[in-house]
Protein backbone atom coordinates (compact mmCIF):
# COMPACT_ATOMS: atom_id res chain seq x y z
CA UNK A 1 0.00 0.00 0.00
CA UNK A 2 3.04 2.39 1.35
CA UNK A 3 4.38 1.36 -2.59
CA UNK A 4 1.49 2.35 -4.23
CA UNK A 5 0.88 5.47 -2.48
CA UNK A 6 4.36 6.80 -3.02
CA UNK A 7 3.79 6.31 -6.44
CA UNK A 8 0.33 8.03 -7.41
CA UNK A 9 0.21 11.05 -6.84
CA UNK A 10 -3.26 12.74 -5.23
CA UNK A 11 -5.69 9.78 -6.33
CA UNK A 12 -8.95 10.07 -6.57
CA UNK A 13 -11.21 7.77 -3.92
CA UNK A 14 -12.13 4.86 -4.89
CA UNK A 15 -15.39 4.87 -2.45
CA UNK A 16 -17.51 8.02 -2.33
CA UNK A 17 -20.88 8.99 -0.13
CA UNK A 18 -23.85 8.28 -1.68
CA UNK A 19 -25.46 11.02 1.35
CA UNK A 20 -24.69 13.22 3.73
CA UNK A 21 -25.16 10.36 6.07
CA UNK A 22 -22.41 8.84 5.11
CA UNK A 23 -23.22 5.63 3.65
CA UNK A 24 -20.74 4.45 0.90
CA UNK A 25 -21.37 3.35 -2.35
CA UNK A 26 -19.01 0.48 -2.21
CA UNK A 27 -19.06 -1.93 0.75
CA UNK A 28 -16.10 -2.97 2.44
CA UNK A 29 -15.42 -6.40 0.92
CA UNK A 30 -16.06 -5.16 -2.74
CA UNK A 31 -13.93 -2.13 -2.05
CA UNK A 32 -11.24 -4.50 -0.51
CA UNK A 33 -11.76 -6.21 -4.28
CA UNK A 34 -11.68 -2.80 -5.85
CA UNK A 35 -8.68 -1.59 -4.49
CA UNK A 36 -6.82 -4.96 -5.46
CA UNK A 37 -5.85 -5.42 -1.50
CA UNK A 38 -5.43 -8.76 -1.31
CA UNK A 39 -2.04 -8.44 -3.88
CA UNK A 40 -0.53 -6.52 -0.91
CA UNK A 41 1.95 -8.28 1.29
CA UNK A 42 1.18 -7.51 4.85
CA UNK A 43 5.09 -7.08 6.22
CA UNK A 44 5.60 -9.13 9.30
CA UNK A 45 7.68 -7.11 12.39
CA UNK A 46 10.27 -9.40 13.33
CA UNK A 47 9.64 -10.59 16.75
CA UNK A 48 12.35 -8.25 18.79
CA UNK A 49 12.34 -10.86 21.86
CA UNK A 50 13.71 -14.15 22.02
CA UNK A 51 11.95 -17.01 23.61
CA UNK A 52 13.57 -16.93 26.59
CA UNK A 53 12.88 -13.25 26.81
CA UNK A 54 9.91 -14.13 25.99
CA UNK A 55 9.14 -16.74 28.72
CA UNK A 56 10.49 -14.42 31.81
CA UNK A 57 8.50 -11.22 30.80
CA UNK A 58 5.18 -13.79 30.74
CA UNK A 59 2.69 -13.37 33.65
CA UNK A 60 2.72 -17.46 34.19
CA UNK A 61 4.92 -20.78 34.22
CA UNK A 62 4.15 -23.54 32.00
CA UNK A 63 4.20 -26.53 34.25
CA UNK A 64 3.82 -30.62 33.53
CA UNK A 65 1.23 -32.45 35.35
CA UNK A 66 0.78 -36.21 36.00
CA UNK A 67 -2.40 -37.90 35.73
CA UNK A 68 -3.72 -39.70 32.47
CA UNK A 69 -5.96 -37.30 29.66
CA UNK A 70 -5.55 -34.09 31.17
CA UNK A 71 -3.74 -31.68 28.67
CA UNK A 72 -0.31 -32.90 30.69
CA UNK A 73 0.37 -28.85 31.18
CA UNK A 74 -0.42 -26.13 33.27
CA UNK A 75 -0.63 -22.51 33.08
CA UNK A 76 0.19 -20.99 36.33
CA UNK A 77 0.27 -17.56 37.09
CA UNK A 78 3.71 -16.14 38.77
CA UNK A 79 1.78 -13.35 40.67
CA UNK A 80 -1.93 -14.28 41.29
CA UNK A 81 -3.06 -10.97 39.63
CA UNK A 82 -5.74 -8.77 42.22
CA UNK A 83 -9.23 -9.58 40.04
CA UNK A 84 -9.09 -12.53 37.92
CA UNK A 85 -12.38 -11.29 36.02
CA UNK A 86 -14.89 -13.65 33.83
CA UNK A 87 -15.39 -10.40 31.48
CA UNK A 88 -13.18 -8.32 29.84
CA UNK A 89 -14.21 -4.92 31.23
CA UNK A 90 -15.45 -2.68 28.78
CA UNK A 91 -12.70 0.65 28.84
CA UNK A 92 -15.03 3.79 28.72
CA UNK A 93 -13.16 6.19 26.88
CA UNK A 94 -12.51 9.79 28.97
CA UNK A 95 -13.58 12.25 26.68
CA UNK A 96 -13.14 14.93 29.61
CA UNK A 97 -11.47 13.13 32.23
CA UNK A 98 -12.34 13.90 35.91
CA UNK A 99 -10.48 16.94 37.16
CA UNK A 100 -8.58 16.18 40.75
CA UNK A 101 -9.31 19.11 43.26
CA UNK A 102 -4.93 20.30 42.84
CA UNK A 103 -5.80 20.66 39.25
CA UNK A 104 -8.85 23.19 39.62
CA UNK A 105 -8.50 26.55 38.77
CA UNK A 106 -8.51 29.04 41.57
CA UNK A 107 -10.31 32.11 41.05
CA UNK A 108 -10.32 35.36 42.78
CA UNK A 109 -12.88 38.08 43.12
CA UNK A 110 -11.48 40.98 41.23
CA UNK A 111 -11.92 43.59 44.16
CA UNK A 112 -9.70 41.38 46.50
CA UNK A 113 -6.69 42.20 45.72
CA UNK A 114 -3.35 42.14 49.04
CA UNK A 115 -3.94 44.99 51.22
CA UNK A 116 -7.91 44.97 51.04
CA UNK A 117 -9.42 45.50 53.78
CA UNK A 118 -12.24 42.95 54.22
CA UNK A 119 -15.36 42.36 56.51
CA UNK A 120 -15.77 38.40 57.27
CA UNK A 121 -19.53 37.52 57.62
CA UNK A 122 -19.10 34.31 59.13
CA UNK A 123 -17.27 32.39 61.66
CA UNK A 124 -16.34 32.96 65.16
CA UNK A 125 -14.91 36.71 63.75
CA UNK A 126 -17.90 37.50 62.16
CA UNK A 127 -18.22 41.48 61.75
CA UNK A 128 -14.46 42.06 61.62
CA UNK A 129 -12.88 43.55 59.41
CA UNK A 130 -9.54 42.24 58.64
CA UNK A 131 -6.82 42.77 55.92
CA UNK A 132 -6.30 40.43 53.53
CA UNK A 133 -2.80 39.22 53.03
CA UNK A 134 -2.99 37.07 49.99
CA UNK A 135 -4.17 34.08 48.17
CA UNK A 136 -2.85 29.96 49.15
CA UNK A 137 -2.67 27.99 46.80
CA UNK A 138 -6.25 26.40 47.57
CA UNK A 139 -8.09 29.40 46.94
CA UNK A 140 -8.59 30.26 50.10
CA UNK A 141 -7.97 34.00 51.52
CA UNK A 142 -4.74 34.25 54.03
CA UNK A 143 -6.07 37.40 56.34
CA UNK A 144 -4.95 38.95 59.86
CA UNK A 145 -6.73 41.31 62.17
CA UNK A 146 -4.25 42.65 62.82
CA UNK A 147 -4.63 40.53 65.98
CA UNK A 148 -3.66 43.47 67.87
CA UNK A 149 -6.54 45.29 66.87
CA UNK A 150 -9.58 42.90 66.89
CA UNK A 151 -8.11 39.54 67.87
CA UNK A 152 -8.19 38.04 64.44
CA UNK A 153 -5.11 35.84 63.97
CA UNK A 154 -3.52 34.93 60.60
CA UNK A 155 -6.15 32.73 59.45
CA UNK A 156 -7.48 30.63 56.25
CA UNK A 157 -11.12 32.28 54.94
CA UNK A 158 -13.39 31.62 52.04
CA UNK A 159 -13.59 34.16 49.55
CA UNK A 160 -17.41 32.94 50.02
CA UNK A 161 -17.67 34.39 53.49
CA UNK A 162 -16.46 37.74 53.13
CA UNK A 163 -17.02 41.13 51.76
CA UNK A 164 -14.41 43.15 49.50
CA UNK A 165 -14.63 46.62 50.48
CA UNK A 166 -12.30 49.48 48.67
CA UNK A 167 -9.99 50.19 51.13
CA UNK A 168 -6.32 49.36 50.15
CA UNK A 169 -3.37 49.09 52.65
CA UNK A 170 -0.24 49.26 50.87
CA UNK A 171 1.77 45.93 52.11
CA UNK A 172 3.93 45.61 49.66
CA UNK A 173 6.94 46.13 52.06
CA UNK A 174 4.93 43.79 54.10
CA UNK A 175 6.98 40.21 54.26
CA UNK A 176 5.34 37.31 54.98
CA UNK A 177 6.91 34.46 56.35
CA UNK A 178 7.75 31.64 53.68
CA UNK A 179 6.01 29.07 55.85
CA UNK A 180 2.50 30.37 55.54
CA UNK A 181 1.26 28.12 53.17
CA UNK A 182 -2.06 25.82 53.40
CA UNK A 183 -0.24 22.73 55.06
CA UNK A 184 0.56 25.29 57.79
CA UNK A 185 -3.06 25.98 58.88
CA UNK A 186 -4.44 22.35 58.19
CA UNK A 187 -5.89 21.28 61.11
CA UNK A 188 -4.05 18.56 63.31
CA UNK A 189 -5.75 15.38 64.27
CA UNK A 190 -4.19 14.10 67.35
CA UNK A 191 -1.99 11.12 66.26
CA UNK A 192 -3.63 8.71 68.97
CA UNK A 193 -7.37 9.59 67.39
CA UNK A 194 -6.16 8.97 63.85
CA UNK A 195 -4.51 5.53 64.81
CA UNK A 196 -7.72 4.55 66.63
CA UNK A 197 -9.46 5.17 63.70
CA UNK A 198 -7.39 2.81 61.77
CA UNK A 199 -7.80 0.09 64.01
CA UNK A 200 -11.20 0.60 64.76
CA UNK A 201 -10.23 -0.90 68.38
CA UNK A 202 -9.92 1.61 70.67
CA UNK A 203 -11.58 2.78 73.55
CA UNK A 204 -14.38 4.92 72.18
CA UNK A 205 -15.08 6.81 75.80
CA UNK A 206 -11.50 8.00 75.01
CA UNK A 207 -11.18 11.65 76.25
CA UNK A 208 -10.96 13.45 73.32
CA UNK A 209 -7.45 15.56 72.36
CA UNK A 210 -6.16 18.16 74.34
CA UNK A 211 -7.63 21.87 73.93
CA UNK A 212 -5.67 23.47 71.06
CA UNK A 213 -2.96 25.45 72.08
CA UNK A 214 -1.14 27.87 70.11
CA UNK A 215 2.07 26.63 69.06
CA UNK A 216 5.48 28.98 69.05
CA UNK A 217 6.04 29.29 65.24
CA UNK A 218 2.39 30.86 65.10
CA UNK A 219 3.07 33.25 67.82
CA UNK A 220 6.38 34.35 66.22
CA UNK A 221 4.81 34.30 62.88
CA UNK A 222 1.55 36.46 63.90
CA UNK A 223 4.04 39.23 65.78
CA UNK A 224 6.17 39.09 62.71
CA UNK A 225 3.73 40.04 60.35
CA UNK A 226 1.50 42.30 62.70
CA UNK A 227 4.41 44.70 63.16
CA UNK A 228 5.41 44.90 59.62
CA UNK A 229 1.31 45.44 59.01
CA UNK A 230 1.26 48.12 62.04
CA UNK A 231 3.72 50.08 60.62
CA UNK A 232 2.02 50.02 56.76
CA UNK A 233 -1.04 51.03 58.35
CA UNK A 234 0.60 54.00 59.41
CA UNK A 235 2.33 54.77 56.80
CA UNK A 236 -1.18 54.89 55.32
CA UNK A 237 -2.80 58.09 54.69
CA UNK A 238 -5.69 57.56 57.46
CA UNK A 239 -3.64 56.20 60.09
CA UNK A 240 -5.53 56.23 63.02
CA UNK A 241 -8.39 56.31 61.64
CA UNK A 242 -7.82 52.83 60.08
CA UNK A 243 -6.73 51.63 63.35
CA UNK A 244 -9.98 52.64 64.86
CA UNK A 245 -11.65 51.12 61.57
CA UNK A 246 -9.96 47.72 62.05
CA UNK A 247 -11.06 47.75 65.47
CA UNK A 248 -14.75 48.49 64.60
CA UNK A 249 -17.09 45.37 63.92
CA UNK A 250 -19.36 45.84 61.05
CA UNK A 251 -23.37 45.49 61.08
CA UNK A 252 -26.69 46.74 59.01
CA UNK A 253 -28.12 50.02 60.12
CA UNK A 254 -31.59 50.40 60.22
CA UNK A 255 -32.27 51.69 56.61
CA UNK A 256 -29.54 50.31 55.24
CA UNK A 257 -29.89 48.22 51.93
CA UNK A 258 -26.50 45.81 51.49
CA UNK A 259 -27.57 45.76 48.33
CA UNK A 260 -27.35 49.27 47.24
CA UNK A 261 -24.61 50.16 49.53
CA UNK A 262 -21.25 50.72 48.00
CA UNK A 263 -18.61 49.04 50.15
CA UNK B 1 -51.93 73.37 44.48
CA UNK B 2 -48.06 75.31 44.57
CA UNK B 3 -47.67 78.16 42.37
CA UNK B 4 -48.68 78.20 38.95
CA UNK B 5 -45.30 79.89 37.84
CA UNK B 6 -43.31 77.06 35.89
CA UNK B 7 -44.37 76.63 32.39
CA UNK B 8 -43.48 74.31 29.30
CA UNK B 9 -42.40 76.72 27.14
CA UNK B 10 -39.51 77.10 24.80
CA UNK B 11 -36.41 78.12 26.52
CA UNK B 12 -37.49 76.61 29.80
CA UNK B 13 -34.48 74.46 31.23
CA UNK B 14 -36.09 70.99 32.99
CA UNK B 15 -34.43 68.22 34.92
CA UNK B 16 -34.46 65.05 33.44
CA UNK B 17 -35.87 62.36 35.50
CA UNK B 18 -35.05 59.22 34.32
CA UNK B 19 -33.86 57.49 31.18
CA UNK B 20 -30.40 57.81 30.05
CA UNK B 21 -29.68 61.21 30.43
CA UNK B 22 -31.36 61.50 34.15
CA UNK B 23 -29.93 64.00 36.31
CA UNK B 24 -29.17 66.18 33.79
CA UNK B 25 -30.42 69.59 32.54
CA UNK B 26 -31.37 70.62 29.81
CA UNK B 27 -33.93 73.48 27.88
CA UNK B 28 -36.63 73.00 25.76
CA UNK B 29 -36.12 74.00 22.39
CA UNK B 30 -39.92 73.23 21.06
CA UNK B 31 -43.18 71.93 21.78
CA UNK B 32 -44.73 68.69 19.89
CA UNK B 33 -47.52 68.18 21.79
CA UNK B 34 -49.34 67.94 24.41
CA UNK B 35 -46.91 65.33 26.13
CA UNK B 36 -43.79 66.02 24.35
CA UNK B 37 -41.31 68.80 23.86
CA UNK B 38 -38.21 68.86 22.33
CA UNK B 39 -34.82 69.48 24.54
CA UNK B 40 -31.64 70.14 23.95
CA UNK B 41 -28.65 70.35 26.33
CA UNK B 42 -25.42 70.80 24.24
CA UNK B 43 -23.47 72.30 27.87
CA UNK B 44 -24.41 69.19 29.59
CA UNK B 45 -24.14 65.99 27.13
CA UNK B 46 -28.07 66.05 26.25
CA UNK B 47 -28.85 65.02 23.08
CA UNK B 48 -31.13 67.56 21.08
CA UNK B 49 -34.36 64.43 20.92
CA UNK B 50 -38.33 64.37 21.69
CA UNK B 51 -38.59 64.00 25.50
CA UNK B 52 -41.87 62.93 27.15
CA UNK B 53 -42.96 65.72 29.64
CA UNK B 54 -42.88 62.95 32.30
CA UNK B 55 -39.81 62.57 32.52
CA UNK B 56 -39.28 66.17 32.91
CA UNK B 57 -39.03 67.95 36.08
CA UNK B 58 -39.49 71.81 35.59
CA UNK B 59 -36.70 74.47 37.26
CA UNK B 60 -37.02 77.93 37.65
CA UNK B 61 -34.69 78.73 34.79
CA UNK B 62 -36.09 79.98 31.58
CA UNK B 63 -33.67 80.85 28.80
CA UNK B 64 -34.52 83.73 26.05
CA UNK B 65 -34.73 80.99 23.27
CA UNK B 66 -36.39 81.84 19.74
CA UNK B 67 -38.84 78.10 19.01
CA UNK B 68 -37.02 75.46 16.96
CA UNK B 69 -33.17 76.96 17.98
CA UNK B 70 -30.49 74.75 16.65
CA UNK B 71 -28.01 73.49 18.74
CA UNK B 72 -25.20 75.84 18.58
CA UNK B 73 -27.83 78.51 19.26
CA UNK B 74 -29.17 77.13 22.46
CA UNK B 75 -25.16 76.13 23.32
CA UNK B 76 -24.58 80.07 23.42
CA UNK B 77 -27.91 81.49 25.03
CA UNK B 78 -27.33 78.69 28.24
CA UNK B 79 -23.42 80.04 28.46
CA UNK B 80 -24.16 83.33 28.24
CA UNK B 81 -27.31 83.06 31.04
CA UNK B 82 -24.09 81.01 32.88
CA UNK B 83 -26.76 78.52 33.53
CA UNK B 84 -24.46 75.74 34.69
CA UNK B 85 -23.41 77.99 37.80
CA UNK B 86 -26.56 79.14 38.64
CA UNK B 87 -27.95 75.39 38.57
CA UNK B 88 -25.22 73.84 40.52
CA UNK B 89 -25.53 77.13 43.09
CA UNK B 90 -29.42 75.67 43.49
CA UNK B 91 -30.43 73.87 46.67
CA UNK B 92 -31.78 71.13 44.38
CA UNK B 93 -28.62 70.48 42.72
CA UNK B 94 -27.19 70.69 46.06
CA UNK B 95 -29.29 67.99 47.67
CA UNK B 96 -28.33 65.80 44.59
CA UNK B 97 -24.92 66.04 45.01
CA UNK B 98 -25.05 65.33 48.77
CA UNK B 99 -27.48 62.14 47.59
CA UNK B 100 -24.86 61.03 45.43
CA UNK B 101 -21.95 61.63 48.08
CA UNK B 102 -23.86 59.67 50.06
CA UNK B 103 -24.65 56.76 47.88
CA UNK B 104 -20.70 56.29 46.89
CA UNK B 105 -19.25 56.17 50.36
CA UNK B 106 -17.07 53.54 50.65
CA UNK B 107 -17.55 51.12 54.13
CA UNK B 108 -14.65 53.33 55.42
CA UNK B 109 -16.11 56.26 54.59
CA UNK B 110 -19.46 55.37 56.52
CA UNK B 111 -17.43 54.63 59.75
CA UNK B 112 -15.59 58.09 59.21
CA UNK B 113 -18.63 59.86 59.46
CA UNK B 114 -20.06 58.38 61.79
CA UNK B 115 -16.84 58.74 64.11
CA UNK B 116 -17.23 62.63 62.94
CA UNK B 117 -20.99 62.98 64.21
CA UNK B 118 -20.02 61.33 67.41
CA UNK B 119 -17.04 63.73 68.13
CA UNK B 120 -19.10 66.90 67.03
CA UNK B 121 -22.61 65.41 69.24
CA UNK B 122 -20.10 64.74 72.14
CA UNK B 123 -18.76 68.55 71.97
CA UNK B 124 -22.25 69.76 71.97
CA UNK B 125 -23.65 67.06 75.08
CA UNK B 126 -20.76 68.38 77.19
CA UNK B 127 -21.39 71.96 76.71
CA UNK B 128 -24.80 71.60 76.98
CA UNK B 129 -23.96 69.86 80.42
CA UNK B 130 -21.87 72.89 81.32
CA UNK B 131 -24.50 75.12 80.32
CA UNK B 132 -26.92 73.40 82.27
CA UNK B 133 -25.09 74.05 85.41
CA UNK B 134 -24.55 77.55 85.27
CA UNK B 135 -27.66 78.31 84.49
CA UNK B 136 -31.60 78.92 86.96
CA UNK B 137 -32.28 75.70 88.65
CA UNK B 138 -35.86 75.46 86.71
CA UNK B 139 -33.68 74.43 83.38
CA UNK B 140 -31.05 72.59 85.33
CA UNK B 141 -33.24 69.25 84.55
CA UNK B 142 -34.07 67.82 81.33
CA UNK B 143 -37.96 67.85 80.79
CA UNK B 144 -38.15 64.98 78.98
CA UNK B 145 -42.18 65.01 78.75
CA UNK B 146 -42.15 68.34 77.64
CA UNK B 147 -43.36 67.28 74.20
CA UNK B 148 -45.95 65.32 75.75
CA UNK B 149 -47.35 68.69 77.27
CA UNK B 150 -50.11 70.89 76.32
CA UNK B 151 -49.41 74.13 74.38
Amino acid sequence: LQQMAKSSAPHKPKNSAINASRLMKYSRARIFQRKAAYKVKKVKTPAKKSAEKAAAAAAFVVKKIGGDKNGGERKVYKKTPKSLPTQVASRKVQLRPKKTFKKHVRRIRSNLAPGAVLILLAGRHKGKRVVLLKQLESGLLLVTGPRKLNGCPLRRVSQRYVIGTKTRIDISKVALPERLNDAYFRRQRSAKKSAASAGGSADIFAKSDAAYAVSAERREDQAAVDKALMGAIKASGDGPMLRSYLRSLFSIKSGQRPHAMVF
Amino acid sequence: MGKLDKFVQVGRVAFIANGADSGKVCAIAEIVDQNRVLIDGPCTGVRRQVCDMKRLHLTGFHLPLPHSSRTAVVRRKWLAAKLDERWTGTSWAKKLEARRLRASMTDFDRFKCARAKQIRNRIVSVAMGSLRKTSSPKLRKPNKKRHLRKA
